[in-house]
């Protein structure tokens, strides 16, 4: 075999600048979709992980289930700058289709790394290639042609292992824990990435200068994906039906409820459910169905995406009118129409908020990171019993789908679940009289009864046509009125039980505010840190929920001048907050990244440095 | 007005059920529906139904969609809950309340336009499920409340109040519902009610999908000479397949049927039900059979009533999905939530 040859050359054999890091680089893999590479690509994040460097892989896929080229970035940074990085400093090339662009993508000093069993000329001389005949190696160990092919992907972890100094041990622990229950399946996999991991000890030893140093950085945190997340909160929180219709990206939320009732759901005497699991015919539907099981007092949600949110609209619309709690997650993906389902967006601010027709306005909940979907999946059923309203989670597909680094999940064994304002049989037995929709408390929020709570009183007809505080059908324009206004104070008091917006400083330091929400909360941190070094101190707030508390007024009005940083292409939440509130729409300044890729600290640092620098300018040229 | 209740003054002497209630106890608001109209018979007939089977109206919940039809669940049991819902969107919220609790009797009211139109997908798909609802449509061939214009159901050939001819087939809920699996499948007429109200009860009583598609004529846009769903035209069609005697469990069969023409069917509960065949050859319980006898029948111009299918056998859709016996709804934090310590093993399971 002819595969020990030079192993490692620059443009014209020179060996050129290597990129040295220590536990702060990105690597990205270019597979082929459908061939196994993702579960090796997350074992190598997850290896990076356990060597307690913070990490964030991003799975970079295509709406195909064979074929299409697929991508896996993972940003490694003991700093904890977990947003996505453009600028790639390692590549494992496994796919021809995509090389041009992939080879383009490495930063000047990078490592190229690809399946040498067939040789190619890459045009680059600035960059670090690595060959490795994975094809070749695979072949000659292994006989089954799905096995060799699924193999290759672990032989180049094993490499990387070797070549980034990650302890194989992690790796090999990894695999064992996979594969338990199968253990036959452990010394194959184990042999591969050996494969690996000897071919580069053997050929291409001293050759990367990007290692991975182990610290205990991941103490307390744990690696996990939102709609994992979300799933859970949902068992936490108390739901027992979950109606749903698949839809990319918002599927494995659904299944990750599943798969934890499973777990913690079924009865251990009689082997019964304690939670139902529909996968309805279409989004109507399965919205009908959450909306029908809360209004009989049974926690319930749905899980979908944008053109789901488009279908459910008019049942969103009853369930605010009827005052009917129902959860109903958003894993935002990159619109409009089917738009592009594997990637990510913050694009449907507007249709959550305004969901439906007349004049509706709904409670948002903005989760950030895996953590807060778990936290927020519970609050969620709390805050919809409380206010008796439809509860969007607007989370996206970078939270969903991505394993993020994040401190673990916390539960309060005292906590118990507010149910709000259910009359219960003894409450309906001494009281003189009801009226379903009679704001008794002032809040405007009204009493509400559950069918078969009591013979004689209680019962009532809900509809979506317009009702007195009887729930008696009207035509009276007043009383109407009248109703519509009171669901409007109740949402306006709505604020009290949301998440509070939270803030990167203790006390405002600047005149120069950055409002922010949801994913983009990943890039920040590093943002905000870029913009100081560049002498532009900002203070950052983060939304969390929606109607607005007095807190984001307040740090709108303290500030002269906003940055608001979304992952749209229309300036929704600006739209949301002008629209909302007493407040000048000339001291925004908008930050837009909608290109479906999650929005990076480069991106937002240069676009507000740019501004700034515009204003600068123009402010001499008049001093001039 | 619909709100405009009944007054509560009763005969002293009116007749009471097992409960001790009258039937004026299962009434509901005063019928805001054209006099005359089919819908408000079909009414008289739950009413009567539920007395008949000494229900409790708090343990009964009633569901609608859009319509004319839709509106009727407000007239009747004023003690159970209703919802009105969406245009064709109840059988998905029937299903949700089900899940949160099975311990309810759903009844269903539904029209031709609401479930044969806007609302088929979700109709197809909750008797697919065996849904545990008593659906009924009740099905006058037309669009009453936005004044007359045809239905799915309404038959090719039949003619508007103006004089339009309507072009186009109609859909057969109840062959289709029986090729879903909908466990029980029957046909009736409002005006017939010695059919209807046996009819309703065994329904009620049956543990799964059961559908009644009720002709019920609409007085204002669809009761004249030429239409294939007015009072006379039906009068004239309806064809019954049997006869139906509902024997509550403990009571004792009385009636005498003649050799060949009697099916008893056994009921979840252990109520009977038993039949009296009009057909020797006509078998409910063979799916095959009733689809082809209800085709034959719109060949030959007859409307086919009575109970035209049931599967006493299926299973319904909480049994499908192994729901836990107490429902859903009335499971406390300590059932539901697993706590830090089951909450610690996943975040092992994480890192």
């Amino acid at each position: 075999m002819g595969y020990a040859n030079i192993p490692i050359r620059g443009g014209k054999g020179l060996f050129v600048k290597k990129i040295a890091s220590i536990n702060e680089f990105v690597i990205k893999f270019a597979n082929v979709n459908g061939s196994g590479s993702a579960s090796a690509n997350q074992m190598f994040a997850k290896g990076i992980f356990r060597s307690g460097i913070p990490v964030s892989p991003k799975n970079i896929f295509p709406s195909n289930i064979q074929g299409l080229p697929t991508w896996f970035e993972i940003r490694a940074s003991e700093k904890g700058y977990l947003g996505r990085k453009a600028g790639i400093d390692f590549m494992v090339a496994m796919n021809p289709q995509s090389y041009a662009a992939d080879v383009a993508e490495i930063n000047p000093g990078g490592y190229l790394l690809y399946d040498s069993s067939w040789k190619r000329e890459f045009h680059r001389d600035d960059i670090n290639i690595i060959e490795i005949p994975l094809t070749t190696l695979c072949v000659d160990e292994f006989h089954n042609p799905k096995t060799r092919l699924l193999f290759k992907n672990l032989v180049y972890v094993g490499a990387l292992s070797h070549l980034m100094s990650i302890d194989k041990d992690i790796f090999i622990e990894l695999i064992q824990e996979q594969f338990k229950g199968k253990e036959k399946l452990i010394a194959p996999n184990v042999q591969a990435l050996d494969i690996g991991f000897e071919y580069a000890k053997k050929h291409l030893d001293n050759i990367c200068d990007i290692k991975v140093s182990q610290k205990n950085l991941n103490d307390g945190m744990i690696l996990t994906n939102g709609n994992n997340a979300g799933g859970l909160g949902c068992v936490y929180g108390g739901a027992t039906v979950c109606a749903w219709y698949p839809i990319t990206p918002s599927t494995s939320l659904a299944e990750s409820y599943k798969k934890y009732c499973d777990q913690f759901r079924v009865d251990e005497t009689t082997g019964k459910n304690k939670f139902a699991f529909v996968q309805a015919e279409d989004e109507l539907a399965s919205i009908g169905m959450a909306i029908g099981a809360n209004w009989n007092g049974a926690r319930a949600f749905t899980a979908t995406s944008g053109p789901g949110i488009s279908l459910m609209t008019e049942f969103v619309g009853l369930a605010y009118f009827a005052e009917i709690p129902v959860v109903i997650f958003n894993i935002q993906r990159g619109g409009p129409s089917t738009g592009m389902p594997t990637r990510t967006q913050q694009s449907d601010i507007l249709s959550c908020a305004y969901a439906s027709h007349g004049d509706t306005k709904h409670v948002m909940l903005i989760p950030a990171d895996p953590k807060e979907c778990f936290e927020f999946a519970a609050d969620s059923f709390d805050i919809s019993d409380r206010l008796q309203t439809p509860v969007f989670v607007l989370s996206d597909l970078d939270i969903g789908m991505n394993d993020w680094t994040c401190p673990e999940f916390e539960w309060d064994d005292s906590r118990e679940f507010d149910r709000g304002k259910v009359l219960s049989k003894n409450d309906l037995e001494n009281m003189e009289s009801w009226g379903r929709y009679l704001d008794v408390d002032g809040d405007g929020i009204p009493f509400r009864t559950l069918p078969g709570t009591h013979p004689e009183k209680g019962a009532y007809f809900t509809r979506g046509s317009s009702h007195d505080e009887y729930a008696r059908y009207i035509e009276d324009g007043e009383v109407n009125a009248r109703n519509v206004s009171r669901i409007l104070k109740k949402f306006e008091g709505a604020y009290k039980f949301l998440p509070k917006p939270v803030f990167k400083q203790e006390t405002n330091a600047s005149s120069r505010g950055l409002i922010y929400f949801g994913s983009t909360e990943a890039a920040m941190q590093e943002s905000l840190d870029q913009l100081s070094e560049f002498g532009y101190p900002i203070d950052a707030m983060r939304i969390r929920s929606f109607p607005f508390s007095p807190e984001v007024w307040d740090f709108i009005d303290q500030h002269e001048s906003i940055f608001l940083v979304e992952q749209n292409r229309d300036a929704q939440m600006k739209t949301l907050i002008i629209s909302e509130g007493n407040t000048n729409p000339e001291k925004f300044n908008s930050v837009l990244c909608f290109d479906g890729s999650p929005i990076t600290a480069d991106f937002i640092s240069e676009s507000i440095i740019e501004m700034l620098s515009e204003k600068n300018a123009s402010k001499t040229a008049e001093e001039i | 007005m619909t709100y405009i209740v009944k007054p509560v003054n009763h005969h002293p002497n009116l007749e009471k059920n097992a409960l001790g209630l009258t039937r004026r106890d299962y009434e509901g608001t005063i019928s805001t529906l054209c006099a005359g109209c089919g819908h408000d018979s079909i009414s008289a007939a739950v009413i009567e139904a539920c007395y008949d089977l000494n229900l409790s109206s708090d343990k009964i919940a009633k569901l609608s969609g859009i319509g004319c039809s839709s509106k009727s669940p407000s007239y009747f049991l004023n003690q159970a809950h209703g919802f009105n819902s969406v245009h064709g969107r109840m059988p998905s919220v029937a299903t949700g309340a089900n899940l949160g609790n099975q311990d309810l009797l759903y009844l269903g009211v539904s029209g031709d336009g609401d479930t044969a139109g806007i609302g088929i997908g979700q109709f197809m798909h909750a008797a697919r499920r065996q849904l545990n609802i008593t659906y009924l449509v009740e099905n006058n061939g037309t669009y009453g409340l936005t004044k007359g214009q045809f239905s799915a159901t309404n038959d090719q050939g039949s003619k508007s109040k103006y004089g339009e001819e309507n072009v186009l087939a109609p859909i057969d809920l109840a062959s289709m519902a029986i090729q879903l699996g909908a466990g029980f499948v029957g046909r009736s007429f409002s005006g017939d009610k010695n059919q209807l109200v046996p009819l309703l009860k065994a329904a009620m009583k049956f543990k799964g999908f059961s559908l009644i598609d009720i002709i019920s004529p609409c007085v204002t846009f669809n009761n004249h000479v030429g239409s294939t769903k007015s009072y006379d035209y039906i009068r004239e069609h309806n064809e019954s397949v049997s006869s139906l005697d509902f024997v509550p469990i403990g009571q004792e069969i009385k009636t005498k049927y003649a050799e060949g023409t009697k099916v008893d069917v056994q009921l979840h509960d252990g109520a009977i039900l038993t039949l009296e065949k009009l057909s020797i050859k006509y078998n409910p319980m063979e799916k095959g059979q009733a689809i082809q006898s209800l085709n034959q029948a719109e060949k030959n111009g007859k409307v086919l009533t009575g109970l035209l299918y049931i599967n006493p056998e299926v299973k319904d859709h909480a049994e499908i999905l192994n729901i836990a016996d107490t429902p859903l709804n009335q499971l406390s934090r300590k059932e539901l939530c697993p706590g830090s310590s089951k909450l610690a093993k996943v975040n092992a399971s994480l890192n």
